[in-house]
């Protein structure tokens, strides 16, 4: 639908859906330090699962921005990896972190010490967004010149409509798994609750 | 006032544990020597002296894990965590107490640490100390809050280099840039908005990683 | 295909893939789920029986 771009021909398309997979993963990894913050103030048990499920799309969209980016770089300069590309490195401590969570929270008996532990965590994460990024791009410019860049385009007025399509595109259908997500997971919970109602 | 009091109480208690107990301490320094060395062979013959002033940080990254994996040691062994919880003073006076101990620790290691770098490869310069000193803090900071959560967990030891790790990359960045640089500043500026957003977060989280 | 072709259909692929793998397994899950709350609605008659 788009005009393709002078520069970088059919792969700079790919900029359509990596932006805007990276733009949901920061919002989902955002959406899970607010409720893992409801969590800590309010204490209501399911601020937890909610908080979990968020953090576990934004690992997979960030996954996702990752693999997406890497294709995008090796399009463009033929490497599979660009430490110059500040938002592919800020994605990568970022699943490095996001990961961690997840081995965290599995290592630690369910239970109220399980969700504020979790939940405290979630928000180191959401502070290391900015911190990192600004770490990053202090590295970049004194330990690390800039040699490759991925540029998005400078968009004209398809292409920027295009771009928004997608960003809704992707926002629903994270919102969408989140929702499903969580469902089935609550109906797990309450299966296995009726389950032992049922058989003492 | 009583705040500081506890905080103070609390750091004295560990620094004297250790002291009788010399167990942290002189591992800490023995690993820190010995990273060192083999830095020195894995070194390829080229290396520039950057190159050497990037893996002082590595150095004390991981010499800091070391020492931090065994900082909540002498409350899990005896069951006194449970203790100082039920202990009428804030959570957070014994966060800041065990952070206090852990920033002595490290501090007097690098005392040692510095020194040998400098014969061993590279001159330190003022605005590395002061990043070390600047990094010190967060790193203490954060860490002592998540080797609490590694205590927590059933996995201990080995859970808390991947926790550490990806916080640990902005302090990396900082100190090296604060050696490496010309606009070392900067560096340390960046350094000093890390301990003090991360030292807040911890400070007022750290009730939450240790309450039933 | 040119190059730039195959790496935007890679592209496409992956998330595709990513998304058909993460439904396939909520698939079996809500299968697992209808299996159980068959077996408790079973438990739940015999129940009833029991009681009278």
């Amino acid at each position: 639908m788009a005009p393709e771009d002078a520069d970088q021909g059919l792969a700079q398309k790919i900029f359509y859906f990596h932006v805007p997979i990276a733009l949901t993963a920061y919002a989902c990894f955002g959406w899970g330090a607010y409720k893992a913050l409801l969590l800590l103030w309010r204490k209501e048990e399911r601020y937890d699962l909610e908080s979990y499920v968020a953090v576990h799309q934004g690992t997979i969209f960030g996954a996702l921005t990752l693999a997406t980016g890497s294709i995008w770089a090796k399009a463009s300069w033929g490497h599979w990896w660009l430490w110059s590309e500040n938002q592919l490195v800020l994605f990568l401590v970022l699943f490095l972190f996001y990961s961690a969570y997840f081995m965290l929270r599995f290592s630690i008996e369910e239970g109220p010490r399980r969700a504020n532990i979790s939940a405290v965590y979630a928000l180191f994460g959401i502070v290391l967004v900015p911190v990192s990024f600004l770490a990053i791009r202090l590295a970049e410019n004194v330990i690390h010149p800039t040699v490759f860049t991925l540029d998005g385009p400078q968009m004209t007025g398809t292409m920027f409509f295009t771009f928004c399509v997608a960003w809704i595109a992707v926002t629903a259908l994270a919102y969408a798994l989140y929702r499903v997500e969580l469902l089935g997971k609550r109906l797990d919970s309450n299966l296995r609750e009726l389950r032992e109602a049922l058989t003492t | 006032m009583t705040y500081l009091a506890d905080v103070a109480t609390l750091a004295r208690k560990d620094l004297r544990l250790e002291l009788r107990a010399r167990d942290t301490l002189p591992a800490m320094l023995l690993f820190v020597i010995s990273t060192f060395v083999v830095f020195h062979f894995a070194l390829p013959a080229g290396a520039d002296e950057a190159a050497a002033q990037g893996l002082l940080w590595v150095a004390l990254v991981f010499t800091a894990l070391l020492g931090l994996a065994r900082a909540w040691a002498p409350e899990r062994e005896s069951g006194a965590l449970e203790g100082l919880t039920l202990a009428p003073c804030d959570r957070s006076a014994i966060w800041l107490g065990k952070s206090a101990a852990v920033f002595v620790f490290l501090t007097a290691i690098e005392l040692v640490a510095l020194p040998a770098f400098a014969a061993f490869f590279a001159p330190v310069d003022l605005s590395t100390v002061g990043g070390v000193l600047l990094a010190n803090v967060g790193i203490c900071a954060v860490g002592t809050l998540l080797a609490a959560m590694a205590a927590a967990s059933r996995t201990r030891e080995l859970i808390l280099p991947l926790l550490f790790l990806p916080l640990a990359i902005p302090l990396v960045v900082g100190g090296v840039g604060a050696s490496i640089s010309e606009e070392a500043p900067r560096f340390l500026a960046f350094l000093g908005l890390y301990d003090a957003v991360f030292a807040i977060l911890c400070w007022a989280s750290f009730e939450y990683v240790v309450s039933e | 295909m040119s190059s730039g072709e195959k790496y935007l259909a890679a592209a496409y692929t992956i998330i595709f893939l990513t998304v058909l793998v993460y439904v396939a397994i909520i698939a079996a899950k809500l299968a697992r789920l209808e299996r159980e709350t068959a077996e408790l609605a079973a438990l739940a008659q015999a129940r009833r029986h029991e009681h009278g």
